[in-house]
């Protein structure tokens, strides 16, 4: 037996029964697409097109159509990539940590927040495979395989190579997870559907019956799923921060990093998930599913990684004071007071003073506000990357070396391109996939919703 | 049913009396053998110890003394980290909105009535031995005309002095054990109304508390115990220290929930709690290790001097080398593949082993935070060690029941209760 005490609030509102719940949800597959759909869609593809001329020409022409330098031979390229391998963490982390923690208002999100996540892993591995300058040997250059270019061989003991493991397995267990997911969603949608897509949808759901059995089946794989997700949660980010603690280099190198990494990517992650789910929830009328309460928990652990993040930059810049190293010391004082104490401050006001407006009741449900905070989240975050590598190279050791970055055209352009590729992807699975997890709302429905229950 | 009260018995009285006195047998038998120049395990690193004695002796106290010291500081850290645990389990508890957990959360909280005398033990050892155990209270450190001057300790003497970090200890503890008894009251009064407004209530205090406790656990840990080694110092070391509270204050609210219920206390509680108690030590006892390879790969990996000398004290050594393993053996190892198996964390025989290990294993961590950097060469690990834990262990159990028995066990109106009498995993 299910109890549910008193003092939760309802997680499906509006009195919403069984049947209303695939109705909404299979309505907007079923549909055609609506105008504001396809002004969206067209939008997206058009910034993939425009972007797509930048990506085309650091192919074409090399990475020297970047702003790198001598100095700064990593910025906007790897900055980008752990803006989007961090936002990729909260899908993960809404399907696995929160099954585990049996977090039952994971289920109306968990569906957008897992593709989301994919979209992420797949922009994120755009920057690295350009740096590559010729992706088509990256295959060479990222895997231990054994070739006729002489001493080409991955370096074990680069925390890279660890990266493309990490992040590859990362991505595959997701898809899985996401698509594990999906069946039963499809089933129910091809059961509804007639002619080609009746089709399309049937093998999708890969025969899916239905029966006592399969769902049996289901719920083993997928606890088995978040069992092996959870570590990669922690796993990926780790190795990305490790990318830059195992180096030799002031404000890099520090033993904080792999868990604040963590906690900065499920912070960002949350941001993201918001930011989309707002707008998804207003355009398809989901707001019996995905309540102010669900905002509300998601806006608090906002706060909470926020406040974790918070921490860990006030550790880092009291041990480089407490540790009496010359190095670390001018390294943190150059971030905030240097010539790049703009995006400093702009980091610690995105991610540690704003996210503490969350401690009041009515901007944690306020819609408007938290849009704007998931933002402000999500820019905060992009700086913290773009503070900690930029600021930590470009006072090199040997001050003849000092140098400032400037981006390119061709650094915005390739940026522009994975928002056109991950808003045109996500489009198109709000479109064509079933956006809320149909099958597991209905499982907490019975209760948790506030209607039954009178 | 949840009327129940603990009897705290004579006969449990005199069981801990004698673990106690047991002890007190054990101390003094290590303290003989440690004057008697061996380290109580009859070895031979007995001359070499008795000659580096003579040259530690002209910087402080006997070597004796010193190891008396830092034995009494390792427990007066890691009860007092158990005891701030039982109070942060409360907290997360309330903060997240568990329900399972509703039933056993006096047991954890609890654990806070030890913090008083914690702080008392803490006041003293410093006053007689903080010259022993931290070697930034040496005053020649900050002075340039003596030979003993350390730029680099002068650096920290904003940070490192005496009087802040008495404030500092004074404080923490203090505000600790002031939420603790805020929200034991608030939930008392609720045994007593009734009602969802204390559940409320001490939600807004369980988060104000998390937001301290996220200052001050890592603070005290690099007051209590970084601060040992004056040099080292590492971004990751209040985290670390924390998860190995962690780990050990869920390690003793399990063996006390388990205890409870052997004696037929606790009729609410079944294998589903715990199995989420099994759930809670598997989890953080991987997460500990997950923090410990962290601190640890980054430094190996630079292996830049003055940050992997820390490791090398300890890997290097032959006193703490062994000390080293078992203690990844002991907080890894071993919870992870006992606790592996679902079957493993519903059972009260894998549940009582697994903790009695994990919190033999902290112990030891909190050994190797603070004996290398206190008796370097001298130290020790023998009688006196296991006796004085031993007495810590009997006064925190006789603090912690004695206050249970005092209370409900069970909070009878809280809003969860009933969810938790289902709970079904």
């Amino acid at each position: 037996m299910q109890v549910s005490s008193p003092v939760r609030e309802p997680l499906v509102t509006g009195g919403r029964t069984i049947k209303n719940v695939t109705d909404d949800v299979c309505r907007r597959v079923e549909e055609k697409p609506s105008k504001s759909w396809f002004l969206a869609f067209t939008v997206s593809f058009g910034i993939l097109l425009v972007g797509g001329y930048a990506v085309w020409m650091t192919l074409w022409d090399g990475i020297g159509m970047w702003g790198l330098n001598k100095t700064i031979g990593w910025a906007w390229d790897i900055t980008n990539f752990v803006w989007w391998v961090g936002i990729g963490h909260a899908g993960t982390l809404i399907s696995a940590v929160l099954l585990l923690f049996r977090q039952k208002w994971r289920t109306s999100i968990n569906r957008a927040a897992e593709a989301m996540t994919i979209f992420a892993v797949i922009c994120a591995a755009l920057f690295p495979v350009l740096h590559m300058g010729r992706p088509w040997l990256g295959f060479y250059w990222a895997l231990p395989l054994p070739n006729t270019f002489g001493s080409l061989w991955v370096n074990f003991n680069s925390p890279l190579l660890w990266d493309v493991f990490a992040i590859s397995t990362y991505f595959s267990v997701s898809l899985v997870f996401w698509y594990i997911g999906l069946v039963p969603d499809f089933a129910t949608i091809r059961d509804r559907a007639k002619g080609v897509s009746k089709l399309i949808y049937g093998m999708l759901s890969l025969g899916w019956s239905g029966s006592a059995k399969a769902w049996q089946r289901y719920e083993t794989v997928s606890l088995v799923l978040a069992g092996l997700a959870t570590p990669l949660v922690l796993s990926v980010h780790t190795i990305v921060s490790f990318d830059f603690a195992t180096s030799v280099i002031p404000g890099w190198h520090t033993t904080i990093f792999p868990p604040y990494f963590v906690a900065g990517a499920i912070f960002s992650g949350f941001a993201m998930v918001l930011t989309l789910m707002l707008v998804t929830r207003k355009v398809y009328k989901l707001e019996d599913y995905i309540t102010l309460t669900h905002i509300e928990l998601m806006n608090i652990i906002i706060l909470l990684t926020g406040s974790i993040v918070g921490v860990a930059y006030t550790t880092e810049f009291f041990m480089a004071w407490y540790s009496g190293v010359e190095a670390e010391q001018y390294a943190f004082i150059n971030r905030a007071f240097g010539p790049y104490w703009w995006a400093y401050w702009s980091m610690m006001t995105c991610n540690v003073i704003s996210p503490q407006l969350f401690w009041f009741k009515r901007i944690r449900r306020s819609l408007v506000l938290t849009f704007i905070l998931s933002i402000v989240v999500n820019i905060g975050m992009w700086f913290e990357r773009f503070v900690i590598i930029v600021t930590s190279l470009h006072r090199d050791w040997v001050p003849s070396s000092w140098a400032m970055f400037s981006p390119t055209v061709y650094d915005m352009g390739v940026y522009l391109f994975s928002f056109g590729l991950f808003f045109t992807l996500f489009f198109l699975f709000a479109k064509f996939f079933p956006v809320v997890n149909m099958a597991e709302v209905k499982s907490v429905l019975k209760s948790t919703s506030g209607n039954i229950k009178e | 049913m949840t009327e129940e009260k603990y009897i705290f018995t004579p006969k449990t009285k005199k069981n801990l009396v004698m673990l106690a006195v047991a002890g007190v047998i054990a101390v003094v038998l290590g303290i003989v053998l440690m004057q008697s120049g061996g380290h109580g395990h009859g070895d031979a690193h007995g001359a070499e110890a008795a000659a580096h004695g003579a040259e530690a002796a002209a910087h402080g106290s006997a070597v004796w003394l010193k190891r008396v010291m830092a034995g009494l500081w390792i427990n007066n850290v890691f009860f007092i980290g158990v005891a701030l645990i039982g109070l942060f389990f409360w907290s997360f508890n309330y903060a997240a909105q568990a329900g399972w957990s509703a039933p056993i959360l006096r047991i954890p909280m609890a654990f806070s009535n030890w913090l008083p005398l914690g702080l008392i033990l803490m006041l003293v050892v410093f006053f007689v031995g903080g010259h022993d155990i931290f070697h930034w209270t040496h005053e020649g450190l900050y002075d340039k005309a003596s030979p003993e001057y350390d730029p680099i300790i002068d650096g920290k003497k904003e940070y490192l002095n005496t009087p802040f970090f008495l404030i500092r200890m004074v404080v923490y503890v203090v505000v600790w054990y002031l939420f603790a008894k805020k929200m034991q009251s608030l939930s008392l009064k609720e045994d007593l109304e009734g009602g969802h407004s204390y559940w409320h209530k001490i939600r807004v205090y369980a988060a104000l508390f998390l937001v301290f406790f996220g200052i001050t656990s890592s603070t005290s840990a690099w007051d209590w115990v970084m601060s040992i080694d004056t040099h080292w110092f590492s971004t990751l070391f209040g985290w670390y220290s924390m998860s190995s509270w962690l780990v050990s204050g869920v390690a003793m609210t399990i063996l006390l929930v388990v205890y409870l219920k052997e004696k037929g206390y606790l009729p609410m509680v079944n294998s589903n709690h715990l199995h989420d108690l099994g759930k809670f030590l598997f989890g953080f006892s991987i997460f500990w290790a997950y923090l410990w390879v962290s601190q640890f790969l980054l430094y190996y990996y630079a292996n830049i001097p003055e940050e992997v000398v820390y490791y090398w004290e300890r890997w290097e050594n032959g006193l703490y080398h062994g000390f080293w393993f078992l203690n990844i053996i002991l907080n890894f190892v071993l919870p992870f593949l006992v606790l592996m198996t679902r079957d493993s964390k519903r059972h009260n025989i894998f549940l009582k082993m697994v903790c009695v290990i994990v919190l033999a294993g902290h112990w030891i961590d909190f050994y190797l935070g603070v004996e290398p950097g206190v008796m370097k060469e001298n130290g020790g690990f023998g009688f006196y060690e296991i006796g004085i834990t031993m007495i810590y262990l009997s006064a925190f159990l006789f603090i912690v029941l004695n206050s249970l028995s005092k209370i409900r066990l069970v909070p009878k109106n809280h809003p969860m209760l009933q969810e938790s009498e289902h709970h079904h995993i």
